[in-house]
């Protein structure tokens, strides 16, 4: 026999009290995944929705800086449980790392991405949502992998830069299986139709227009203000019509 | 406490193997722990006494620690991660997410952070032995 890694093995007995695991992700960064990521958690949230926030971006968390969380530390019990940020179960490596830069490199995400997913007591839960790193990278690869029921919403901007990335996900999502719920077209700054047609050619559901909001950087660090923003009022149609039903 | 998931993980894991190699009675589980992730050995040793199924019931733990290499990645030099050198928060954040060391330790020689954890990272599963 040869010496194994034992966590994997509890993975799902630790998701399985969540109806919905979405990792929300893109083929490029700066497209708008923590924002939708954040909005889509706090939106499903308002619904009356029991609902955790799992930031996944270990090498540049944004999730905290986008509710403001000062201070919420996890609690150990039997695992690490944990605390709960603007009416969210919240985990982020930052609260491991504070502020301190984690230079974390493909093996080192897998397995603090492993760690982290055999010890988190999420308890019962209506929907988690995954903030994902951008790409194809070792953290997609390997929630796929780990993480039944696995579901993906992908964040593309109006850009052709980004639009291509998001088609080679689809596609690989696609071949390995995994439902996709749909495509948000993020800082749209005209009506133009393409990239829904393009999505639909896909044969993936394209869920929503978000358009460029000014009103967005102000926004950041106070969830009473994000509410009020563009993406807000999208992807709360996007939670009402296409997710919580 | 955490060392309960940890162990919940082991026995989950010696269970499946189990299964696989069609063992009736396990009498045998050889863990290895890395110094790293600082794990309470007899919170761990308690938490698989009490988690262990039936089969298990016979099954002698033996426990041993993994002394923790690191290797820096821009000097190649060597050496041995040491607890006594973190304050207490950061040795329960490196407790919690072994990874995490590389916010807070660096290369003894040059300073790097950018090092690899070449062995006794975390918790792992060396032998297991039973009846058919
Ligand atoms: N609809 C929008 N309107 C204006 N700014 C936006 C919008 N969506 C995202 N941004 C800005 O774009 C940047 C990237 O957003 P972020 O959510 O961090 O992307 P990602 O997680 O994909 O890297 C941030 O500065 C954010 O404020
Ligand atoms: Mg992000
Ligand atoms: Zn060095």
């Amino acid at each position: 026999m040869s010496t194994m890694d034992p966590r994997t093995t509890v993975i799902n007995e630790r998701l399985k009290r969540i109806n919905r695991i979405i990792a929300v992700s893109s083929g490029k960064g700066g497209v708008g995944k923590s924002l939708v990521a954040t909005t889509l958690a706090l939106e499903l949230a308002q619904r009356g929705c029991k609902v955790g926030l799992f930031d996944l971006d270990f090498t540049s968390p944004s999730t905290h800086l986008i509710m403001g969380v000062k201070d919420a530390q996890p609690k150990e019990d039997k695992g690490i449980v944990p605390p709960v940020v603007k009416g969210l179960a919240y985990m982020s490596l930052i609260q491991f790392s504070g502020d301190h830069a984690a230079p974390l490199r493909g093996t080192d995400i897998s397995n603090a991405l492993i760690e982290l997913l055999a010890v988190t007591q999420w308890g019962e839960l209506d929907f988690l949502v995954l903030d994902m790193p951008p790409g194809i990278s070792d953290a997609v690869l390997d929630l796929v992998r780990l993480v039944k029921r696995i579901e993906f919403l992908i964040v593309t901007t109006p850009s052709r830069l980004a639009f291509e990335t998001v088609k080679k996900q689809v596609r690989l999502l696609q071949e390995l299986k995994v439902p996709i719920i749909g495509v948000v077209e993020n800082m749209k700054m005209n009506r133009a139709k393409n990239i829904e047609q393009e999505t639909e050619k896909l044969g993936v559901k394209f869920l929503a227009g978000i358009p460029y909001d000014l009103k967005v950087e102000e926004a950041i660090g106070d969830v009473a203000k994000l509410g009020d923003t563009a993406i807000a009022q999208r992807v709360r149609k996007v939670a009402a019509n296409n997710i919580a039903q | 406490m955490h060392e309960w998931a940890l162990a919940e993980a082991v026995i989950t894991a010696a269970q499946q193997i189990a299964e696989k190699e069609k063992l009736r009675e396990i009498r045998e589980v050889d863990i290895k722990i890395g110094e790293l992730q600082q794990v309470e050995r007899d919170i761990f040793r308690f938490a698989l006494s009490q988690l262990k199924p039936a089969s298990f019931k016979n099954a002698k733990f033996r426990i041993s620690t993994a002394k923790t290499t690191l290797k820096c990645r821009v000097c190649e030099h060597i050496w041995l991660f040491s607890k006594s050198k973190l304050d207490e928060d950061t040795a329960e954040a490196i407790h919690f997410v072994p990874e995490v060391a590389h916010a807070y330790i660096k290369c003894p020689k040059c300073g790097s952070p950018d090092f690899e954890i070449s062995e006794g990272r975390g918790v792992w599963l060396e032998n297991i032995k039973g009846v058919r």
